[in-house]
């Protein structure tokens, strides 16, 4: 059955999408722009493969050269002079939407709001398989991979640096944390990784579209994924893209095809419900009311 | 006119305030005297209900206070010069005075007039943005806003601190002259010295007790208050 | 927004001048809620997009006159504003300010969804054509003649309001000591309430400018809203002057910019700039 695989490969997709943003907002550094990264990258490949012929390999290296661009070209001076919180965060959606007026405004090349297809060949040089089997694997291994980056940032940063860069910059840079240059690598690491992300959305759809890959719609839902499933725990994305892909297909289900705007209509609505009563995500509450109950039991030792 | 009877207050985890009775009748000006942490901006803020005691009695012209919102108090009757004049620094010191008429915006010119008499630099400087007004000149505004709600009672938040010597004098002048017109002031000084020549009764709060209380003249004589706070 | 900017430069920079006044007045009411509140609605955008359905229906469905319409939008949003504020607001108002972005994150995604479901993606248009002025050569929208006037004016309101009434001068003094307001006999609580009624409100006069002159779509909110954002934040968040001039700054960037390429590299322009400024002076050009 093809279906089941389907959803299992783009769980794992959006769960690898949601934790490269994760890296960025456990920090502190909520981005309504990550839609940016993910469209340059569907987008550069495929415009390098329709109109120049150009592997998707090479492309692929071009689209992340441009995402550490852009993701440089913002996050310097934003870091450097301490633009963090709310304008952050607008700088970052503006961002996301110029991305897809760049796209629209390039219709000649990318087919404009109707979207553009990758010129079909299949196989390994043009990065499209038709075997279901396969992208779940290649799919798998970048969800391992983005955990692994989470491990090995959290390593080499330290929990107590990442918290302190997060909420006390002037403490962190008084035990010498480069605060700037922490909040640089991290961004630059998950804009490429969301870029990545893209990259493999389009070459697994067939189909890109600058509404579903770039601006603040998708930006929005890789933070809701994000948040629903507790973007400070590792499994924390993946959990909210398999929470965020079950509702839409039982909302689906339910109501049919009628409804098309229902499921984003209840992500909405559950964001707004998160935020207020359950800020640290399904994963991140789970772990807390676990972790409490442990410590009862000791506590009436003590 | 005001009576606190056992109060407690603090704040999380922390108490401020044991057990404190007080008084204050019409017309009367008294002072709360005592070092510095002693609970007396705490004392304060419990007045105006910016605080909720968590034991013992408030109550204003015979009506409690307890559970009522800070923001009705000045409607009560009680008008608060807070710690640091806390003026709108970007209002200017008419606006200033507008925001104490708020609630009592009746007369609002005649109120201000009356204010700018007892403090005539004030009207000179009155579309000056408050924030850049000189510390005498912030004091004088922020009990100006006080008056314009025409409070029965004036509390007035230590208001020496932070002024130059020549300015706390003419300050002091000016709260005996709003004494002298009948205001109901409760002042909370650090000055001992200086606020006891102006009021009639004090009472001495230390780490949150009333461990002394009388008439000015005797407090000002006693031994432990010379000793302790007069340096002598 | 599917318009058309005409041949002659100077017409360019002229219907530039007549966008930015509605840009300003977009920004009024997004600077407002922050200055007061210390809460950026990114939904704001989505707030007009209801104000502008909210006129088509009235006025085109119900066959209300369209000025009752625009009257009745304008409180609608009103309390559209008042309601996001107690419900969505006010439970995370002492949570991070990541939280409260979030949460308003939260609501630009429901309301675009809901007025998808609701209204369905066809482009709706009020069917109201003004005629065009012509001056010499020049030939200008009366919809933006119009819709210029009316929010200079509203503008202008708002200032007066908020210098020479008490409420007005109380929510100035709100966002300059919170802590104090008590002792002015003034319940934040309400003055924040009132200070939402009245953003909403801005945006609802907002959107009966902007639904003479644009198709409505659910997705509206997108043309402007990130465009009023960046605008805000060039002029200092929270500062009402500062955005006031920072929008007829952009407005020349888009218009002259779609002028000389395509209508979206104007924003992308405008964008450009942003980005250069803030290279320059992080907290934006008048921060406060």
């Amino acid at each position: 059955m093809n279906y089941p695989l389907h959803l299992a490969i783009l769980v794992l997709l959006w769960g690898y999408i949601y934790t490269s943003w994760s890296l960025m907002g456990r920090v502190g550094l909520v981005s309504f722009g990550h839609g940016a990264f993910m469209g340059i990258g569907a987008y550069s490949v495929m415009m390098l493969w329709n109109h120049f012929g150009v592997s998707p390999w090479i492309g692929g290296l071009v689209a992340l050269a441009a995402s550490a661009l852009v993701a440089l070209l913002i996050g310097y001076p934003c870091f450097r002079f301490r633009i963090v919180g709310h304008y952050f965060a607008l700088v970052t959606l503006a961002l996301s939407e110029v991305t897809r007026l760049v796209i629209i405004a390039l219709r000649d090349y990318t087919g404009g709001s109707l979207g553009a297809t990758p010129g079909a060949a299949p196989g390994i040089a043009a990065v499209q398989f038709a075997s279901k089997e396969t992208w779940l694997v290649i799919v798998a291994a970048f969800w391992l991979g983005g955990l692994w980056v989470w491990r090995a940032v959290e390593r080499s940063m330290g929990r107590l640096a990442l918290q302190a860069v997060s909420e006390e910059e002037e403490a962190a840079a008084s035990i010498g944390i480069h605060v700037t240059r922490a909040k640089l690598r991290v961004t630059l690491i998950s804009a490429l990784m969301t870029c990545a992300g893209g990259i493999l959305y389009a070459q697994y759809q067939l189909y890109v579209n600058p509404d579903t890959v770039s601006g603040i719609a998708i930006s929005l839902q890789m933070v809701f994924g994000a948040i629903a499933g507790g973007m400070f725990v590792m499994l924390g994305p993946t959990v909210g893209a398999a929470f965020t892909l079950l509702l839409a297909e039982g909302l689906r289900l339910w109501f049919g095809n009628r409804y098309p705007a229902l499921d984003s209509t209840v992500y909405g609505v559950m964001l707004v419900l998160f935020i207020i009563y359950m800020p640290k995500g399904i994963l991140g509450a789970t772990l807390a009311l676990l972790g409490r109950r442990r410590l009862t039991p000791a506590k009436r030792q003590a | 006119m005001l009576s606190l009877e056992n109060v407690c207050a603090g704040y999380a985890g922390f108490q401020a305030l044991f057990d404190v009775s007080l008084e204050v009748k019409a017309g009367e000006s008294v002072a709360v005297i005592g070092p510095n942490g002693a609970g007396k901006t705490t004392l304060l803020r419990l007045i105006s209900k910016l605080v909720e005691p968590t034991q013992g009695g408030i109550s204003f012209q015979g009506r409690s206070l307890l559970g009522v919102a800070p923001h009705e108090v000045v409607a009560r009757g009680i008008a608060h010069v807070p710690e640091n004049r806390r003026l709108f620094p970007r209002l200017s010191a008419e606006e200033n005075l507008r925001m104490g008429a708020f609630v009592s915006r009746r007369d609002f010119a005649e109120k201000r007039e009356m204010v700018y008499g007892l403090f005539p630099r004030l009207k000179e400087k009155r579309r000056q943005a408050a924030g850049t007004l000189s510390g005498g000149e912030q004091q004088m505004c922020a009990i100006g806003r006080a008056l314009m709600s025409s409070p029965k009672l004036l509390l007035l938040d230590e208001p020496s601190a932070g002024l130059a010597p020549v300015v706390v004098q003419s300050i002091f002048a000016l709260v005996r002259r709003i004494c002298a017109q009948g205001y109901t002031v409760l002042i909370v000084e650090q000055n001992i010295r200086q606020v006891l020549k102006v009021v009639g009764r004090a009472y001495l709060l230390d780490a949150g007790r009333i461990v002394q209380s009388g008439a000015s003249a005797e407090l000002l004589a006693a031994p432990e208050i010379q000793k302790a706070y007069l340096g002598i | 927004m599917s318009d058309i900017f005409d041949v002659f430069l100077l017409e360019a920079v002229l219907n530039g001048l007549l966008l930015g006044g509605l840009l300003a007045l977009l920004s009024l009411g997004l600077n407002l809620i922050f200055g007061v509140i210390d809460v950026v609605w990114i939904c704001y955008a989505e707030l007009i997009m209801c104000g502008m359905y909210a006129v088509y229906y009235l006025h085109v469905q119900f066959h209300w006159p369209l000025l009752l319409a625009m009257l009745a939008a304008i409180a609608l949003v009103a309390l559209l504003g008042w309601l996001l504020h107690q419900f969505v607001i006010r439970p995370v108002l002492s949570a991070e300010p990541i939280n409260q972005l979030l949460v308003t994150g939260g609501v630009l995604f429901f309301l675009q969804a809901a007025a998808t479901l609701a209204f369905g993606i066809d482009f709706k248009n009020l069917g109201v054509t003004l005629p065009a002025v012509r001056l010499g050569e020049l030939s200008f929208s009366a919809a933006r003649l119009l819709a210029f006037a009316v929010a200079l004016a509203g503008a202008l309101g708002l200032y007066l309001f908020l210098n020479r009434s008490y409420l007005g001068t109380a929510i100035r003094a709100i966002s300059q000591d919170r802590a104090v307001m008590p002792l002015m006999g003034v319940n934040p609580a309400r003055i924040f309430s009132i200070t939402s009624a009245l953003g909403g409100g801005l945006a609802g006069l907002a959107a009966c400018l902007l639904v003479l002159q644009y198709d409505i779509h659910p997705a509206i909110g997108l043309s402007f809203g990130p465009i009023t954002f960046l605008i805000c934040v060039l002029g200092g968040l929270g500062n009402m002057l500062g955005g006031f001039v920072a929008a007829f700054i952009f407005a020349q960037f888009i218009a002259v910019g779609g002028f000389f390429f395509h209508l979206e590299w104007g924003y992308v322009i405008a964008f450009v700039f942003f980005i250069g400024v803030m290279f320059l002076r992080p907290r934006g050009i008048f921060s406060r």
